[in-house]
Protein backbone atom coordinates (compact mmCIF):
# COMPACT_ATOMS: atom_id res chain seq x y z
CA UNK A 1 0.00 0.00 0.00
CA UNK A 2 1.13 3.50 -0.44
CA UNK A 3 1.94 5.75 1.94
CA UNK A 4 0.59 8.84 0.52
CA UNK A 5 -0.14 10.20 -2.90
CA UNK A 6 2.30 13.37 -2.33
CA UNK A 7 3.92 13.11 1.22
CA UNK A 8 5.98 15.98 0.48
CA UNK A 9 2.85 17.91 1.11
CA UNK A 10 0.89 15.78 3.36
CA UNK A 11 3.34 15.04 5.69
CA UNK A 12 4.65 18.74 5.70
CA UNK A 13 5.48 19.52 9.35
CA UNK A 14 2.53 22.16 10.65
CA UNK A 15 4.28 24.94 11.32
CA UNK A 16 5.23 25.34 7.47
CA UNK A 17 1.57 24.03 6.11
CA UNK A 18 0.55 27.21 8.10
CA UNK A 19 3.12 29.15 6.73
CA UNK A 20 2.02 28.39 3.36
CA UNK A 21 -1.41 28.54 4.24
CA UNK A 22 -0.50 32.49 4.96
CA UNK A 23 1.14 33.29 2.03
CA UNK A 24 -1.78 31.41 -0.17
CA UNK A 25 -4.66 33.58 1.67
CA UNK A 26 -2.26 36.79 0.90
CA UNK A 27 -2.41 35.74 -2.50
CA UNK A 28 -6.06 34.97 -2.70
CA UNK A 29 -7.00 37.76 -0.18
CA UNK A 30 -5.18 40.46 -3.28
CA UNK A 31 -6.53 38.70 -5.81
CA UNK A 32 -10.25 39.52 -4.57
CA UNK A 33 -10.09 42.67 -4.20
CA UNK A 34 -8.41 43.38 -7.56
CA UNK A 35 -10.60 40.96 -9.41
CA UNK A 36 -13.32 40.44 -7.80
CA UNK A 37 -16.35 43.42 -7.57
CA UNK A 38 -18.31 41.80 -5.23
CA UNK A 39 -16.08 41.12 -2.71
CA UNK A 40 -14.08 44.63 -3.10
CA UNK A 41 -17.26 46.40 -2.34
CA UNK A 42 -17.97 43.90 0.71
CA UNK A 43 -14.18 44.23 2.21
CA UNK A 44 -14.65 48.26 1.64
CA UNK A 45 -18.03 47.88 3.75
CA UNK A 46 -16.11 45.50 6.33
CA UNK A 47 -13.36 48.81 6.36
CA UNK A 48 -10.87 46.20 5.77
CA UNK A 49 -7.82 46.33 2.93
CA UNK A 50 -5.57 43.34 1.59
CA UNK A 51 -2.51 45.18 3.94
CA UNK A 52 -4.55 44.35 7.11
CA UNK A 53 -4.13 40.64 6.99
CA UNK A 54 -0.39 40.21 8.21
CA UNK A 55 -0.88 36.37 10.13
CA UNK A 56 -3.12 33.65 8.86
CA UNK A 57 -5.43 34.49 12.03
CA UNK A 58 -6.15 37.91 10.81
CA UNK A 59 -8.51 35.95 8.51
CA UNK A 60 -11.08 36.59 11.04
CA UNK A 61 -10.91 40.54 10.24
CA UNK A 62 -12.41 39.28 6.54
CA UNK A 63 -16.34 39.44 5.40
CA UNK A 64 -17.96 36.33 5.50
CA UNK A 65 -19.64 34.93 2.01
CA UNK A 66 -22.57 32.99 2.59
CA UNK A 67 -24.91 30.46 0.27
CA UNK A 68 -26.94 32.88 -0.62
CA UNK A 69 -24.57 35.21 -2.54
CA UNK A 70 -24.18 32.21 -4.80
CA UNK A 71 -27.50 32.54 -5.52
CA UNK A 72 -28.01 36.12 -5.86
CA UNK A 73 -25.13 36.06 -8.11
CA UNK A 74 -26.78 33.55 -9.93
CA UNK A 75 -25.44 32.32 -12.69
CA UNK A 76 -21.59 33.49 -13.10
CA UNK A 77 -21.10 36.94 -11.30
CA UNK A 78 -18.89 35.51 -8.37
CA UNK A 79 -16.67 34.10 -11.72
CA UNK A 80 -13.73 35.66 -11.69
CA UNK A 81 -12.18 33.67 -14.49
CA UNK A 82 -13.56 34.62 -18.10
CA UNK A 83 -15.82 31.93 -19.80
CA UNK A 84 -13.06 31.09 -22.34
CA UNK A 85 -10.81 30.19 -19.33
CA UNK A 86 -13.33 27.63 -17.81
CA UNK A 87 -13.22 23.89 -18.80
CA UNK A 88 -16.34 22.93 -16.72
CA UNK A 89 -19.24 24.03 -14.96
CA UNK A 90 -21.09 21.75 -12.22
CA UNK A 91 -24.69 22.80 -10.85
CA UNK A 92 -25.92 21.80 -7.43
CA UNK A 93 -28.24 20.15 -7.08
CA UNK A 94 -30.24 22.75 -5.00
CA UNK A 95 -31.43 20.88 -2.10
CA UNK A 96 -31.60 24.01 0.01
CA UNK A 97 -32.88 25.81 -2.08
CA UNK A 98 -32.12 27.27 -5.90
CA UNK A 99 -29.42 25.74 -7.43
CA UNK A 100 -25.77 27.41 -7.78
CA UNK A 101 -23.51 27.60 -10.66
CA UNK A 102 -19.87 26.62 -10.57
CA UNK A 103 -17.09 26.60 -13.28
CA UNK A 104 -13.59 25.23 -13.26
CA UNK A 105 -10.72 26.24 -14.94
CA UNK A 106 -8.19 23.71 -15.84
CA UNK A 107 -6.02 24.48 -12.58
CA UNK A 108 -9.65 23.88 -10.72
CA UNK A 109 -10.20 20.35 -12.12
CA UNK A 110 -6.13 19.45 -10.98
CA UNK A 111 -6.36 20.25 -7.65
CA UNK A 112 -9.90 18.81 -6.98
CA UNK A 113 -8.65 15.66 -9.09
CA UNK A 114 -5.16 15.96 -6.95
CA UNK A 115 -7.45 16.34 -3.65
CA UNK A 116 -9.02 13.28 -4.53
CA UNK A 117 -6.16 10.90 -5.14
CA UNK A 118 -4.75 11.73 -1.80
CA UNK A 119 -7.81 11.15 -0.28
CA UNK A 120 -8.24 7.22 -2.18
CA UNK A 121 -4.93 6.20 -1.37
CA UNK A 122 -5.01 7.77 2.32
CA UNK A 123 -7.50 4.93 2.78
CA UNK A 124 -6.13 2.34 0.88
CA UNK A 125 -6.90 2.45 -2.59
CA UNK A 126 -4.43 2.26 -5.17
CA UNK A 127 -3.82 0.39 -8.27
CA UNK A 128 -5.96 -2.76 -8.47
CA UNK A 129 -8.58 -1.61 -6.88
CA UNK A 130 -12.16 -1.84 -8.99
CA UNK A 131 -14.05 1.42 -7.36
CA UNK A 132 -17.59 1.27 -8.08
CA UNK A 133 -18.79 5.07 -8.58
CA UNK A 134 -22.38 5.12 -8.00
CA UNK A 135 -22.51 8.72 -7.31
CA UNK A 136 -24.56 10.48 -9.93
CA UNK A 137 -22.76 11.57 -13.23
CA UNK A 138 -23.89 15.04 -14.35
CA UNK A 139 -24.43 18.05 -13.36
CA UNK A 140 -23.74 16.43 -9.52
CA UNK A 141 -20.40 16.76 -8.75
CA UNK A 142 -20.16 13.27 -6.90
CA UNK A 143 -19.85 11.24 -10.10
CA UNK A 144 -17.26 12.96 -12.44
CA UNK A 145 -15.21 14.03 -9.14
CA UNK A 146 -14.51 10.41 -7.83
CA UNK A 147 -14.28 9.17 -11.23
CA UNK A 148 -11.28 10.96 -12.02
CA UNK A 149 -9.75 10.63 -8.54
CA UNK A 150 -9.90 7.46 -9.02
CA UNK A 151 -8.35 7.11 -12.53
CA UNK A 152 -5.60 9.56 -10.65
CA UNK A 153 -4.38 6.98 -8.60
CA UNK A 154 -4.18 3.74 -11.21
CA UNK A 155 -7.62 2.07 -10.07
CA UNK A 156 -10.35 0.46 -12.38
CA UNK A 157 -13.40 2.77 -12.72
CA UNK A 158 -16.52 1.02 -12.55
CA UNK A 159 -18.85 4.38 -13.72
CA UNK A 160 -22.10 3.15 -12.37
CA UNK A 161 -23.90 6.19 -11.55
CA UNK A 162 -26.64 6.08 -9.47
CA UNK A 163 -30.32 3.67 -9.91
CA UNK A 164 -30.58 0.24 -11.17
CA UNK A 165 -29.61 -1.24 -7.92
CA UNK A 166 -29.97 -5.21 -9.09
CA UNK A 167 -27.81 -4.07 -12.37
CA UNK A 168 -25.14 -2.56 -10.24
CA UNK A 169 -24.89 -5.37 -7.44
CA UNK A 170 -24.08 -7.95 -10.66
CA UNK A 171 -22.09 -5.50 -12.12
CA UNK A 172 -19.93 -5.54 -8.11
CA UNK A 173 -20.59 -9.07 -8.57
CA UNK A 174 -19.05 -10.03 -12.34
CA UNK A 175 -16.46 -7.13 -12.48
CA UNK A 176 -15.10 -7.86 -8.73
CA UNK A 177 -15.75 -4.06 -7.32
CA UNK A 178 -13.20 -3.78 -4.16
CA UNK A 179 -14.51 -0.09 -3.64
CA UNK A 180 -17.73 1.68 -3.71
CA UNK A 181 -18.51 5.65 -3.57
CA UNK A 182 -21.73 6.78 -2.71
CA UNK A 183 -24.13 7.86 -0.01
CA UNK A 184 -24.45 6.11 2.99
CA UNK A 185 -27.95 5.51 2.38
CA UNK A 186 -27.75 4.12 -0.99
CA UNK A 187 -25.18 1.29 0.12
CA UNK A 188 -27.89 0.55 3.01
CA UNK A 189 -30.25 -0.15 -0.10
CA UNK A 190 -28.05 -2.12 -2.12
CA UNK A 191 -27.41 -4.21 1.28
CA UNK A 192 -30.57 -4.89 1.41
CA UNK A 193 -31.38 -5.11 -2.43
CA UNK A 194 -28.48 -7.89 -2.60
CA UNK A 195 -30.06 -9.57 0.41
CA UNK A 196 -33.51 -10.12 -1.92
CA UNK A 197 -31.55 -11.69 -4.72
CA UNK A 198 -29.75 -13.54 -2.47
CA UNK A 199 -26.73 -12.03 -2.65
CA UNK A 200 -24.55 -11.35 0.58
CA UNK A 201 -22.24 -8.17 -0.11
CA UNK A 202 -19.75 -9.87 2.98
CA UNK A 203 -19.35 -13.51 1.42
CA UNK A 204 -20.50 -13.26 -2.35
CA UNK A 205 -18.44 -9.62 -3.49
CA UNK A 206 -15.09 -8.60 -3.09
CA UNK A 207 -16.31 -4.99 -1.45
CA UNK A 208 -14.28 -4.11 0.93
CA UNK A 209 -14.34 -0.40 1.07
CA UNK A 210 -17.39 2.14 0.81
CA UNK A 211 -16.30 5.54 0.04
CA UNK A 212 -19.22 7.45 2.00
CA UNK A 213 -20.60 10.87 2.00
CA UNK A 214 -22.51 13.56 0.12
CA UNK A 215 -25.20 13.61 3.38
CA UNK A 216 -24.81 13.38 7.22
CA UNK A 217 -24.26 10.13 8.77
CA UNK A 218 -23.36 9.24 11.96
CA UNK A 219 -20.66 6.71 14.02
CA UNK A 220 -23.09 4.00 14.53
CA UNK A 221 -24.59 3.49 11.21
CA UNK A 222 -20.42 3.16 10.19
CA UNK A 223 -20.36 0.38 12.69
CA UNK A 224 -23.60 -0.87 11.50
CA UNK A 225 -22.63 -0.84 8.02
CA UNK A 226 -19.00 -1.92 8.63
CA UNK A 227 -20.50 -5.12 10.85
CA UNK A 228 -23.14 -5.98 7.96
CA UNK A 229 -21.84 -5.50 4.96
CA UNK A 230 -17.95 -6.67 6.17
CA UNK A 231 -16.32 -3.35 4.68
CA UNK A 232 -14.35 -0.50 6.16
CA UNK A 233 -17.02 2.61 5.39
CA UNK A 234 -15.13 6.22 4.99
CA UNK A 235 -16.73 9.47 5.74
CA UNK A 236 -16.04 11.61 2.48
CA UNK A 237 -16.67 15.42 2.52
CA UNK A 238 -17.09 18.19 -0.16
CA UNK A 239 -20.06 20.14 -1.93
CA UNK A 240 -19.92 21.62 -5.22
CA UNK A 241 -19.13 25.20 -3.93
CA UNK A 242 -15.66 23.95 -2.76
CA UNK A 243 -15.04 22.03 -6.06
CA UNK A 244 -17.17 18.74 -5.07
CA UNK A 245 -16.38 16.33 -2.86
CA UNK A 246 -12.74 17.27 -1.52
CA UNK A 247 -11.90 15.52 1.67
CA UNK A 248 -12.27 11.77 3.36
CA UNK A 249 -10.64 9.96 6.31
CA UNK A 250 -7.73 7.74 6.20
CA UNK A 251 -7.98 4.37 7.37
CA UNK A 252 -7.25 5.43 10.67
CA UNK A 253 -10.87 6.74 10.49
CA UNK A 254 -10.67 9.83 13.01
CA UNK A 255 -12.49 12.83 10.73
CA UNK A 256 -11.28 13.65 7.33
CA UNK A 257 -8.25 15.20 6.44
CA UNK A 258 -8.95 18.65 5.01
CA UNK A 259 -5.59 19.81 2.81
CA UNK A 260 -3.99 22.87 4.05
CA UNK A 261 -2.55 23.89 0.53
CA UNK A 262 -6.25 24.00 -0.65
CA UNK A 263 -8.15 24.88 2.48
CA UNK A 264 -8.69 26.46 5.67
CA UNK A 265 -11.13 26.14 7.85
CA UNK A 266 -12.14 27.47 11.20
CA UNK A 267 -14.88 26.27 13.58
CA UNK A 268 -17.04 29.19 15.07
CA UNK A 269 -19.49 29.38 17.61
CA UNK A 270 -22.72 29.34 16.02
CA UNK A 271 -23.95 32.19 18.31
CA UNK A 272 -20.59 34.67 18.48
CA UNK A 273 -19.09 33.71 15.37
CA UNK A 274 -15.87 33.77 17.81
CA UNK A 275 -13.50 31.01 16.88
CA UNK A 276 -13.61 27.91 19.13
CA UNK A 277 -10.45 25.58 20.13
CA UNK A 278 -9.66 22.24 18.48
CA UNK A 279 -12.76 19.70 19.93
CA UNK A 280 -15.28 22.21 20.22
CA UNK A 281 -18.28 21.67 18.38
CA UNK A 282 -19.23 24.97 15.94
CA UNK A 283 -20.00 26.35 12.52
CA UNK A 284 -17.69 25.06 9.93
CA UNK A 285 -16.33 28.15 7.76
CA UNK A 286 -13.92 27.40 5.13
CA UNK A 287 -11.57 29.45 2.34
CA UNK A 288 -10.67 28.07 -0.58
CA UNK A 289 -7.25 28.53 -0.84
CA UNK A 290 -6.22 28.10 -4.27
CA UNK A 291 -9.58 27.98 -6.43
CA UNK A 292 -9.25 30.05 -9.58
CA UNK A 293 -12.37 30.75 -11.39
CA UNK A 294 -14.93 30.68 -8.17
CA UNK A 295 -12.81 31.68 -4.67
CA UNK A 296 -14.21 31.66 -1.63
CA UNK A 297 -13.29 33.34 1.75
CA UNK A 298 -15.19 32.49 4.72
CA UNK A 299 -17.79 30.67 2.81
CA UNK A 300 -20.38 29.62 5.68
CA UNK A 301 -21.19 25.98 4.60
CA UNK A 302 -23.98 25.89 7.08
CA UNK A 303 -21.95 22.37 8.69
CA UNK A 304 -21.98 22.04 12.03
CA UNK A 305 -18.60 19.99 12.90
CA UNK A 306 -15.49 20.21 15.23
CA UNK A 307 -11.49 20.35 14.04
CA UNK A 308 -8.84 17.78 15.23
CA UNK A 309 -5.25 19.56 14.70
CA UNK A 310 -2.73 17.20 16.46
CA UNK A 311 -0.75 14.68 13.94
CA UNK A 312 -2.88 11.95 13.13
CA UNK A 313 -1.18 8.53 13.74
CA UNK A 314 -1.38 7.91 9.64
CA UNK A 315 1.49 10.41 9.94
CA UNK A 316 -0.20 13.48 7.92
CA UNK A 317 -0.34 16.65 9.30
CA UNK A 318 -3.27 18.23 7.79
CA UNK A 319 -6.05 19.16 10.43
CA UNK A 320 -9.03 16.67 10.99
CA UNK A 321 -12.64 17.64 11.01
CA UNK A 322 -14.97 14.98 12.27
CA UNK A 323 -17.92 14.32 11.24
CA UNK A 324 -20.52 16.65 10.48
CA UNK A 325 -23.16 16.52 12.98
CA UNK A 326 -25.58 18.89 11.62
CA UNK A 327 -26.65 21.86 8.97
CA UNK A 328 -27.15 25.00 10.08
CA UNK A 329 -29.91 24.81 7.51
CA UNK A 330 -31.52 21.61 8.39
CA UNK A 331 -31.98 22.29 11.81
CA UNK A 332 -35.59 22.39 13.02
CA UNK A 333 -37.02 24.40 15.49
CA UNK A 334 -39.32 22.36 17.57
CA UNK A 335 -41.02 24.37 20.45
CA UNK A 336 -37.72 26.28 20.47
CA UNK A 337 -35.53 23.76 21.03
CA UNK A 338 -32.74 22.87 18.08
CA UNK A 339 -33.24 19.12 16.52
CA UNK A 340 -31.03 17.41 14.11
CA UNK A 341 -31.92 14.79 12.00
CA UNK A 342 -28.98 13.45 12.45
CA UNK A 343 -29.33 13.10 16.27
CA UNK A 344 -32.16 11.17 15.67
CA UNK A 345 -30.46 8.48 13.24
CA UNK A 346 -28.07 8.50 16.10
CA UNK A 347 -30.39 7.22 18.26
CA UNK A 348 -32.46 5.04 16.75
CA UNK A 349 -28.86 3.14 15.33
CA UNK A 350 -28.71 1.97 18.95
CA UNK A 351 -32.06 0.12 18.87
CA UNK A 352 -31.81 -2.81 16.98
CA UNK A 353 -35.34 -3.23 17.36
CA UNK A 354 -36.00 -0.46 14.51
CA UNK A 355 -34.26 -0.09 10.79
CA UNK A 356 -32.28 2.52 10.14
CA UNK A 357 -34.93 4.48 7.70
CA UNK A 358 -36.79 7.02 8.97
CA UNK A 359 -39.10 10.47 8.68
CA UNK A 360 -39.49 12.93 10.65
CA UNK A 361 -42.74 14.75 10.20
CA UNK A 362 -43.16 18.18 11.65
CA UNK A 363 -46.57 19.85 11.74
CA UNK A 364 -48.42 22.20 14.22
CA UNK A 365 -51.07 21.34 16.34
CA UNK A 366 -52.76 24.36 17.80
CA UNK A 367 -50.38 26.61 18.74
CA UNK A 368 -47.93 24.09 19.53
CA UNK A 369 -44.92 21.93 17.38
CA UNK A 370 -45.46 18.85 16.84
CA UNK A 371 -42.81 16.18 15.73
CA UNK A 372 -43.75 12.83 14.23
CA UNK A 373 -41.01 10.37 14.00
CA UNK A 374 -41.70 6.98 11.46
CA UNK A 375 -39.23 3.67 11.83
CA UNK A 376 -39.84 0.55 10.68
CA UNK A 377 -40.06 -2.89 12.92
CA UNK A 378 -37.28 -4.88 12.24
CA UNK A 379 -38.70 -8.36 11.39
CA UNK A 380 -36.57 -10.23 14.04
CA UNK A 381 -38.04 -7.88 16.58
CA UNK A 382 -41.81 -8.46 15.30
CA UNK A 383 -44.09 -9.96 18.06
CA UNK A 384 -47.30 -10.97 18.11
CA UNK A 385 -48.08 -9.14 21.45
CA UNK A 386 -49.44 -5.42 20.99
CA UNK A 387 -47.61 -4.47 24.42
CA UNK A 388 -43.99 -5.93 23.18
CA UNK A 389 -44.84 -3.21 19.90
CA UNK A 390 -46.13 -0.67 22.35
CA UNK A 391 -42.74 -1.57 24.20
CA UNK A 392 -40.32 -1.15 21.33
CA UNK A 393 -42.36 2.31 20.57
CA UNK A 394 -42.14 3.50 24.65
CA UNK A 395 -38.37 2.99 24.32
CA UNK A 396 -37.84 4.41 20.81
CA UNK A 397 -39.93 7.75 22.14
CA UNK A 398 -37.71 7.21 25.57
CA UNK A 399 -34.48 7.39 23.38
CA UNK A 400 -35.04 10.20 21.51
CA UNK A 401 -37.02 12.22 24.32
CA UNK A 402 -33.10 11.83 26.32
CA UNK A 403 -30.99 12.34 23.68
CA UNK A 404 -33.32 15.60 21.67
CA UNK A 405 -34.46 17.05 25.09
CA UNK A 406 -38.04 17.52 23.40
CA UNK A 407 -40.76 14.95 23.28
CA UNK A 408 -41.47 13.49 20.13
CA UNK A 409 -44.17 10.94 18.95
CA UNK A 410 -43.07 7.99 17.04
CA UNK A 411 -45.21 5.41 14.83
CA UNK A 412 -44.44 2.02 13.73
CA UNK A 413 -44.84 1.44 10.12
CA UNK A 414 -43.89 -1.78 7.77
CA UNK A 415 -40.68 -2.64 6.86
CA UNK A 416 -40.02 -1.51 3.20
CA UNK A 417 -43.10 1.29 3.58
CA UNK A 418 -40.50 4.35 4.15
CA UNK A 419 -38.92 5.84 1.29
CA UNK A 420 -35.58 4.82 0.28
CA UNK A 421 -33.09 7.73 -1.28
CA UNK A 422 -30.93 7.37 -4.06
CA UNK A 423 -29.14 10.95 -3.81
CA UNK A 424 -29.20 12.72 -0.93
CA UNK A 425 -31.66 11.55 1.92
CA UNK A 426 -34.67 13.86 2.37
CA UNK A 427 -35.93 13.10 5.73
CA UNK A 428 -37.62 15.91 7.08
CA UNK A 429 -41.39 16.71 5.96
CA UNK A 430 -41.86 20.19 7.40
CA UNK A 431 -45.89 20.98 7.36
CA UNK A 432 -45.82 23.47 9.18
CA UNK A 433 -47.88 26.94 8.02
CA UNK A 434 -46.08 29.84 9.88
CA UNK B 1 -45.44 -35.35 20.59
CA UNK B 2 -48.88 -35.96 22.58
CA UNK B 3 -49.42 -32.76 23.34
CA UNK B 4 -47.62 -31.16 20.57
CA UNK B 5 -50.62 -32.42 18.09
CA UNK B 6 -53.13 -29.31 19.90
CA UNK B 7 -50.09 -26.44 18.89
CA UNK B 8 -51.36 -24.56 15.93
CA UNK B 9 -49.31 -22.61 14.35
CA UNK B 10 -51.27 -18.69 14.04
CA UNK B 11 -49.70 -16.13 11.48
CA UNK B 12 -49.70 -12.75 13.08
CA UNK B 13 -48.90 -9.98 10.94
CA UNK B 14 -48.28 -6.16 11.36
CA UNK B 15 -50.25 -4.18 9.92
CA UNK B 16 -49.99 0.01 9.89
CA UNK B 17 -53.38 1.34 10.92
CA UNK B 18 -54.65 2.37 7.23
CA UNK B 19 -57.10 1.96 4.75
CA UNK B 20 -56.63 -0.86 2.44
CA UNK B 21 -53.55 -2.85 4.56
CA UNK B 22 -56.22 -5.51 5.67
CA UNK B 23 -57.28 -6.21 1.65
CA UNK B 24 -53.60 -6.13 0.48
CA UNK B 25 -52.90 -9.47 3.10
CA UNK B 26 -56.52 -10.64 2.22
CA UNK B 27 -55.54 -10.42 -1.23
CA UNK B 28 -52.00 -12.37 -1.48
CA UNK B 29 -53.90 -15.15 0.64
CA UNK B 30 -56.42 -14.90 -1.86
CA UNK B 31 -53.78 -15.31 -4.59
CA UNK B 32 -52.18 -18.48 -3.29
CA UNK B 33 -55.53 -19.94 -2.62
CA UNK B 34 -55.23 -20.02 0.87
CA UNK B 35 -58.43 -20.39 2.98
CA UNK B 36 -58.71 -18.29 6.50
CA UNK B 37 -60.41 -20.20 8.95
CA UNK B 38 -60.52 -17.98 11.45
CA UNK B 39 -58.68 -14.43 12.08
CA UNK B 40 -58.87 -11.37 14.12
CA UNK B 41 -57.02 -7.77 14.60
CA UNK B 42 -55.48 -6.43 17.66
CA UNK B 43 -55.49 -2.27 17.43
CA UNK B 44 -53.00 -0.12 19.09
CA UNK B 45 -52.72 3.10 18.40
CA UNK B 46 -51.62 3.73 14.79
CA UNK B 47 -50.56 0.40 14.07
CA UNK B 48 -52.20 -3.10 14.04
CA UNK B 49 -51.30 -7.45 14.29
CA UNK B 50 -53.74 -9.11 12.42
CA UNK B 51 -53.84 -12.72 13.28
CA UNK B 52 -55.36 -15.81 11.71
CA UNK B 53 -55.73 -19.63 11.71
CA UNK B 54 -55.18 -20.80 7.89
CA UNK B 55 -54.94 -24.09 6.35
CA UNK B 56 -51.36 -23.57 4.76
CA UNK B 57 -49.63 -21.25 8.12
CA UNK B 58 -46.14 -21.98 5.96
CA UNK B 59 -47.15 -20.86 2.55
CA UNK B 60 -48.84 -17.60 3.58
CA UNK B 61 -45.83 -17.13 6.06
CA UNK B 62 -43.58 -16.86 2.77
CA UNK B 63 -45.72 -15.06 0.81
CA UNK B 64 -46.45 -12.32 3.19
CA UNK B 65 -43.06 -12.14 4.12
CA UNK B 66 -41.78 -11.89 0.10
CA UNK B 67 -44.21 -9.06 0.13
CA UNK B 68 -42.04 -6.80 2.81
CA UNK B 69 -44.98 -7.57 5.92
CA UNK B 70 -43.57 -8.39 9.15
CA UNK B 71 -44.69 -12.11 9.91
CA UNK B 72 -44.43 -14.48 12.68
CA UNK B 73 -45.72 -17.86 13.78
CA UNK B 74 -47.43 -17.82 17.06
CA UNK B 75 -48.68 -21.16 19.31
CA UNK B 76 -52.56 -21.30 19.91
CA UNK B 77 -54.79 -23.93 20.88
CA UNK B 78 -58.26 -24.09 19.68
CA UNK B 79 -60.99 -25.67 22.20
CA UNK B 80 -64.38 -26.73 20.78
CA UNK B 81 -67.09 -24.93 22.77
CA UNK B 82 -71.25 -25.69 23.11
CA UNK B 83 -72.91 -23.32 20.80
CA UNK B 84 -75.61 -22.72 23.62
CA UNK B 85 -75.54 -20.61 26.63
CA UNK B 86 -72.57 -21.26 28.91
CA UNK B 87 -70.86 -22.55 26.46
CA UNK B 88 -67.76 -20.04 27.12
CA UNK B 89 -68.09 -20.13 30.88
CA UNK B 90 -67.25 -24.02 30.53
CA UNK B 91 -64.19 -23.72 28.72
CA UNK B 92 -62.90 -20.40 30.30
CA UNK B 93 -63.55 -22.13 34.03
CA UNK B 94 -61.75 -24.93 33.11
CA UNK B 95 -58.29 -22.89 32.34
CA UNK B 96 -59.27 -20.35 35.37
CA UNK B 97 -59.10 -23.50 37.31
CA UNK B 98 -55.95 -24.73 35.84
CA UNK B 99 -54.20 -21.50 36.80
CA UNK B 100 -53.78 -20.38 32.92
CA UNK B 101 -53.69 -17.04 31.97
CA UNK B 102 -55.90 -16.14 28.67
CA UNK B 103 -53.38 -13.35 26.71
CA UNK B 104 -55.98 -12.90 23.81
CA UNK B 105 -58.93 -14.94 22.56
CA UNK B 106 -61.21 -14.83 19.74
CA UNK B 107 -63.59 -17.40 18.87
CA UNK B 108 -65.57 -18.71 15.71
CA UNK B 109 -69.11 -20.32 15.29
CA UNK B 110 -68.72 -22.67 12.37
CA UNK B 111 -70.95 -25.56 11.17
CA UNK B 112 -69.52 -28.08 13.52
CA UNK B 113 -69.81 -25.63 16.74
CA UNK B 114 -68.19 -23.12 17.78
CA UNK B 115 -64.08 -22.73 18.06
CA UNK B 116 -62.08 -21.04 20.94
CA UNK B 117 -58.67 -19.87 19.89
CA UNK B 118 -56.34 -19.38 22.75
CA UNK B 119 -52.97 -17.71 22.92
CA UNK B 120 -51.99 -18.51 26.80
CA UNK B 121 -48.91 -17.60 28.86
CA UNK B 122 -48.49 -22.13 29.12
CA UNK B 123 -49.76 -24.03 26.69
CA UNK B 124 -48.70 -27.27 27.78
CA UNK B 125 -50.37 -26.65 31.07
CA UNK B 126 -53.43 -25.35 28.97
CA UNK B 127 -53.58 -28.48 27.06
CA UNK B 128 -52.97 -30.77 29.94
CA UNK B 129 -56.11 -28.57 31.79
CA UNK B 130 -58.12 -28.37 28.48
CA UNK B 131 -57.98 -32.55 28.29
CA UNK B 132 -58.54 -33.15 31.53
CA UNK B 133 -61.69 -30.87 32.29
CA UNK B 134 -63.51 -33.13 29.07
CA UNK B 135 -62.97 -30.03 26.76
CA UNK B 136 -61.90 -31.12 23.19
CA UNK B 137 -59.40 -29.89 21.54
CA UNK B 138 -59.02 -28.95 17.83
CA UNK B 139 -55.54 -30.98 15.90
CA UNK B 140 -53.01 -28.70 14.41
CA UNK B 141 -53.46 -30.97 11.14
CA UNK B 142 -56.32 -29.06 10.79
CA UNK B 143 -54.22 -26.62 9.63
CA UNK B 144 -51.41 -27.14 7.48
Amino acid sequence: MTRAWDPRIEEMPLENLKKLQYTLLKTLVYRLYSFSAFYHRRMEEAKVHPDDIRTLEDIQKLPFMYKRDLRDNYPDKLFIASQEDLVRYHVSSGTTGKPTVVGYTERDLENWTVSLARALVSCGLGRGDVIQVSYGYGLFTGGLGLHYGAERIGATVLPTSVGNTERQIELMQDLGATAIACTPSYLLHIGEVAEKMGISIRKDTKLKTGILGAEPWSENMRQRIQDWLGIKAYDIYGTSELSGPMFCECTEQRGFHVWGDLAYVEILDTQTQEPLPPGERGEMVITMLQKEAMPLIRYRIGDISSIEEDVCPCGRTHPRVQRITGRVDDMLIIRGINVFPSQIEYALMTIPEVGQHFQIIVDRKGALDDMLVQVEVAQEAFSDKITDLMGIRKKVEHKLRNILNVGVNVELVEPGSLPRFEGKAKRVIDRRKI
Amino acid sequence: MGVNRFVIKQISVFSENKPGRLAAIARALQEEQINILAFSIAEADGFGVVRALVDSPQKAHEKLTKMGFNVAFTDVIAVQMKDEPGGLYEIAKILGQGGINIEYAYAYSGKEGAVLILRVDNVEAAIAAVRKGGAKLLESSLFQ
